[in-house]
């Protein structure tokens, strides 16, 4: 099996220093819908101008690089330790070259790792699939959002929030108001219905991987998405919390099967450096997007 | 724009008010978590008499924080030929130093907070006590405001791990915004409160 370590590490450059196309489209968007000269506006052009800069020289749109959290796909055949290996060396060498920060600290000393691998970590999901390719998707998970991401169990007697979709969108609308601009809004939501406390989480999520454009194939849930989307903006907490119409950029939403006693939902705040990238490799070639 | 300058007076910090941005320049230090538990207990705790080994450092935060400015910071960082440079360095998130920020307020005589997301009632006093405010950077701009600091003058505490340590920086024209004033404002409060009405409409829906 070849070695792509170095894929990794161009893969983990991509993931820190570009942000996703759709992504940047949506935060233009916002941009146009805030009143000229308010602090929503300013904070929304210094977003853009950083973009912009990253961009061109290869630097962390965020210093904080977040937990790397990658979602790979590959055929039968191929050993899992040893992709493991390479993905762990790419976030060491990723470190040193500045693309990450070094962000693992041990949990029990407190003592920094220096190079961003620990007792799991990164974060490494693998799925057998039938295709031929190894496909690999990135996220790279800031903490100032995972710190205001949350879970609720249905039913929530203090939101009136009973076990169906309505239950869902008033924890959810809770979430967004609880987080005010602390995970660095506008953000985008990944939400989870259903599981137990670990694979809902897990699953919240992986809905942050989905383009800002897609639809959701279950017409319920593609509802309840646009709702949340339009309500969570009404709430006007704004870009960083300075008030403003552009609180979300986006909410993804899936569902897991869960126990008849438990009703989770999981919300995933991410920030707007939805840090995403993704590769596909197919024999010798690796290809980026 | 407002230009500020370390040391900041007290009045120029009084003559300021929530919603307005401003640019800071001269020397300051990051300080997240750790420093800031590492100040209340080394500094504050003892009243001012911190164990020998930790007296350098006293010594020079005195200096640099009084009329100084505290940057809620764990950058990225590089060192070519012995000189560090900022990579990265965007706010973290503020409201975890709210238990130690209005004591280091009020022992150093710190005229500015810098960081993200604000902070709560006892920092919003001791800005209104002493004569502070909080500037909110914005969040996740790591590039740009990497770019506003011209030079790494050193570093104490590296033991803490590159983000948590004191890195003491020359700033030029560093981009914020007046989130918290000196006169008992607060944007987020504002904000918090709109917001929480707002919600109780759409619960209803």
């Amino acid at each position: 099996m070849q070695d792509l370590t170095d894929a990794f590490v161009e893969l983990i450059r991509r993931a820190s220093t570009q942000l996703p196309a759709d992504m940047e489209q949506a935060l233009r968007r916002a941009k146009e819908k805030e009143e000229p000269g308010s602090a929503a506006t300013g904070a929304l052009d210094t977003i853009l101008q950083n973009i912009e800069m990253s961009r061109t020289s290869f630097t962390p749109i965020c210093q904080d690089t977040g937990t790397p959290i990658f979602e790979i796909r590959y055929p039968l055949g191929v050993s899992t330790r040893t992709l493991a290996d390479q993905i762990r060396k790419a976030c060491a060498m990723a470190t040193e070259r500045g693309y990450l920060r070094p962000n693992a600290v041990d949990g029990l000393t407190g003592k920094n790792s220096g190079d961003n691998t620990g007792v799991d970590f990164p974060t490494m999901h693998f799925h057998e699939w039938d295709e031929e390719a190894i496909e690999v998707h990135l996220l790279l998970k800031g903490g100032g959002c995972e710190n205001v991401s949350a879970q609720y169990e249905l039913p929530n007697p203090a939101l009136g929030a009973g076990r169906d979709l309505e239950g869902v969108r008033r924890v959810v609308l809770d979430a967004v108001h609880r987080a005010q601009g602390l995970g660095c809004a506008p953000g985008v939501l990944g939400i989870a219905v259903g599981g137990d406390r670990g694979s809902s989480y897990i699953k919240s999520k992986q809905q942050l991987l989905r383009p800002l454009d897609d639809t959701n194939p279950e017409p319920q849930l593609a509802a309840l998405e646009n709702r949340l989307l339009e309500e969570g903006n009404e709430l006007g907490i704004g870009p960083m919390g300075f008030g403003g119409k552009t609180t979300l950029l986006g909410v993804k939403i899936g569902t897991l099967h869960r126990l008849p006693a438990s009703f989770f939902v999981s919300i995933a705040y991410m920030c707007w450096a939805n840090r995403r990238a993704s590769m596909r490799v197919i024999g010798e070639e690796v290809t980026y997007a | 724009m407002r230009k500020l300058t370390v040391p900041i007076s007290e009045e120029a910090i009084r003559d300021l008010h929530v919603g307005e941005p401003v640019s800071v320049s001269g020397v300051i230090t990051t300080g997240r978590d750790a420093a800031h538990k590492y100040m209340l207990d080394n500094f504050i705790k003892t009243g001012g008499q911190p164990p020998e080994s930790e007296q350098e450092v006293y010594a020079a935060l005195k200096e640099i924080l009084r009329g100084g400015v505290i940057y809620h910071c764990g950058p990225v960082v590089q060192q070519q030929n012995g000189v560090w440079s900022f990579v990265a360095a965007g706010p973290t998130t503020s409201i975890r130093e709210e238990p130690y920020q209005a004591a280091v307020i009020e022992h150093f005589g710190v005229r500015a907070v810098i960081g993200k997301g604000g902070m709560g009632p006892q920092t919003l006093r001791a800005c209104r006590d002493y004569g502070a405010v909080y500037l909110h950077a914005i969040g996740g701009a790591a590039t740009l405001i990497a770019r506003s600091v011209k030079a790494v003058l050193t570093v104490y505490k590296m033991e803490f791990g590159v983000p948590e340590a004191f890195w003491i920086i020359r700033v030029e024209d560093f981009p914020a915004v007046v989130t918290m004033d000196s006169h008992g404002n607060s944007l987020h409060e504002q904000i918090a409160g709109q917001s929480a009405v707002k919600l109780n409409e759409l619960i209803a829906r």
